[in-house]
């Protein structure tokens, strides 16, 4: 439609401007048309152009004007090159177009198979860790009992039960990664209080950690409807990584508010920020910050993004001002204002 | 005393080597069944105080077993799963679970749902107080103290801490306590039961942002211990 529009529309520019360009220009004019539109558009409409704006040429510049006749033997064979060359140059430009579309898969192909190395690396790094733990320590306690003190045997215990959970965090992440990816992933969405969750997900926090963790109930959060399940993970990977990534002492932050339709909650931290440069890689799959100490998959924050999309929300990272990075999901939701129940 | 005694129907084999070590060392009698239909002819012959039933069973869907069992087994069946799915452990708590654990699971959680399921078996309905930690709940005065103080509690909190403590350390889901508390037309009005939970843990809890009596199980419902 639009390559029928733009050769009508040159054919109308050079009927008026004919006096001062003679109707041989006008066929390298169309010529040149022909061949833009070969680099936009499929070869079908292109073929459609080369067509029209022959026979439009015909029409409306080769003497007799206003009819398909052509008198001299030059112009007819003028008419059947251009006819020609207009075709010859939608198919070229068209097999370049393929090429490239070729080259641009095979590019993207290679760029799959990259991530997916980085996926396996990170992956295999990540679960065969704890796996070689809890290997070793149950070896070392089935071997032999007076050997190892009791503390150290208590110690082999421990380290096995932090493997497994860190082992089962991993798996966890893997599944909800392939809920995604899938797409099944569909909310179920219910009224919750927001408050108690982020109460909760800070209680569940069983690993000691060297950060003070601020949140102050916002007695005025009307309920919000999400499904709690998901934004349950999407906060608790929020605050895992400002526990894991920042130093010790650091102070985080939670606040949960409201504004018009939408539930708006943000973990902040004082800790040493995130060079502005990696913010717009943050979010992606398997990606981890360059120099990040070891252990992490990069799924975090990238289940966090699928969550949150999930509800149709945005999640958003920056700096502070002063110190360290805050990270803030908004989610559209109802609201129930049943606060007046509390004087039954 | 004699010893209580648990069914696992569970296939996988160190799932159930686990159980066995962990319930006999807690002095239960074990009974085992790898398939769906052996657990039901085995519970048949020999009916047990409990039932842990793995819901992903070859055989069989761990529902319909459920459902089958549940036409004439009337003591506590808790549901193992390895599926972190809450609309399959709200339709098989519909379908008259006890309680469910999802795997991997704490030894001290299993034992503790166990003594609860097993404890509802034998409660009968007489009760004139009912006490947990430092809550008192007297039925037949309808007044309840914590550290031998009294709470102002409105009728609607009553019934809501009562039913949850007459099921104490079984989870009930939202559909369940919004039947029992606000009857069979209210069941989707999640936002009157999120609400008076909250007013609830502010009056019942020593710090209502920490709850050590009445705790959420996400997508789930509430248990109160």
């Amino acid at each position: 439609m639009i390559s029928i529009l733009l050769v009508l529309f040159t054919s109308i520019a050079c009927f008026f401007s004919m006096y001062f360009i003679g109707y041989k220009t006008v066929a390298l004019l169309l010529l040149m048309t022909v061949s833009v539109l070969a680099m936009l558009f499929d070869i079908l409409p292109v073929l459609i152009a080369a067509v029209l704006s022959a026979l439009v040429w015909n029409f409306f510049f080769i003497p007799p004007i206003f009819t398909f006749h052509i008198s001299n033997t030059e112009d007819l064979l003028m008419f059947l090159l251009y006819f020609v060359i207009a075709l010859v140059n939608a198919v070229l430009t068209f097999k370049i177009r393929k090429e490239e579309k070729k080259a641009r898969d095979k590019e993207e192909k290679e760029k799959t198979i990259k991530l997916y190395n980085t996926l396996l690396n990170s992956l295999s790094h990540e679960l065969r860790t704890p796996i070689s733990t809890i290997i070793g320590s149950v070896d070392s306690l089935k071997i032999s009992n007076e050997k190892i003190s009791s503390v150290n045997q208590l110690e082999l215990l421990n380290q096995i039960d932090i493997a497994s959970i860190r082992l089962n965090r991993q798996v966890e992440n893997l599944l909800n990664m392939s809920r995604l990816e899938t797409g099944i992933l569909k909310p179920s969405i219910d009224w919750c209080d927001t408050n108690e969750l982020v109460n909760s997900v800070i209680q569940k926090q069983i690993f000691n950690h060297h950060q003070t963790i601020i949140f102050e109930p916002n007695e005025q959060l009307p309920l919000f409807k999400f499904d709690r399940g998901l934004i349950e993970q999407v906060l608790q990977n929020l605050l895992h990584n400002a526990i894991n990534y920042t130093p010790q002492n650091s102070i985080i932050k939670i606040v949960a508010s409201q504004q018009s339709n939408y539930c708006i909650i943000s973990v902040s931290d004082n800790g040493n920020g995130i060079p502005e440069n990696e913010m717009q890689y943050l979010f992606d799959k398997f990606y981890r910050l360059p120099q990040s100490k070891t252990g992490g998959s990069g799924l975090g924050l990238s289940i966090v993004k699928g969550f949150v999309e999930a509800h149709q929300g945005q999640v958003y990272v920056k700096n502070n001002k002063d110190k360290g990075t805050i990270f803030t999901i908004k989610i559209p939701s109802e609201i129930s204002y049943t606060n007046y129940l509390k004087n039954e | 005393m004699n010893k209580a005694e648990i069914l696992i129907i569970d296939d996988e084999p160190p799932i159930r080597k686990l159980l066995e070590i962990t319930l006999e060392s807690n002095d239960y009698k074990v009974w085992q069944a790898e398939t769906g239909k052996e657990g039901i002819i085995l519970a048949a012959n020999h009916p047990p105080e409990l039932i842990l039933l793995d819901i992903g069973l070859p055989d069989k869907s761990g529902h319909e077993i459920l459902k089958e069992l549940r036409t004439w087994y009337n003591k506590a069946i808790i549901i193992l799963s390895v599926l972190n799915n809450e609309a399959d452990i709200v339709a098989a708590l519909d379908n008259g679970a006890t309680d469910y654990l999802t795997k991997p699971f704490r030894n001290a959680e299993l034992l503790a749902r166990i003594r609860s399921a097993i404890r509802k078996n034998q409660t009968n309905n007489n009760e004139r107080k009912i006490i947990c930690g430092d809550l008192e709940i007297d039925i037949i005065a309808r007044v309840v103290s914590k550290n031998n103080q009294f709470l102002k509690l409105t009728a609607t909190e009553y019934n809501l801490l009562l039913l949850f403590a007459k099921n104490e350390g079984r989870v009930l889901t939202h559909q369940y306590i919004l039947k029992e508390i606000w009857g069979v037309g209210a069941q989707t009005e999640t936002q009157y039961l999120r609400v008076f939970v909250g007013t609830l843990r502010k009056k019942i809890e020593t710090n209502p942002n920490q709850p050590k009596h009445l705790f959420t199980e996400s997508g789930v419902g509430y248990r109160f211990i």
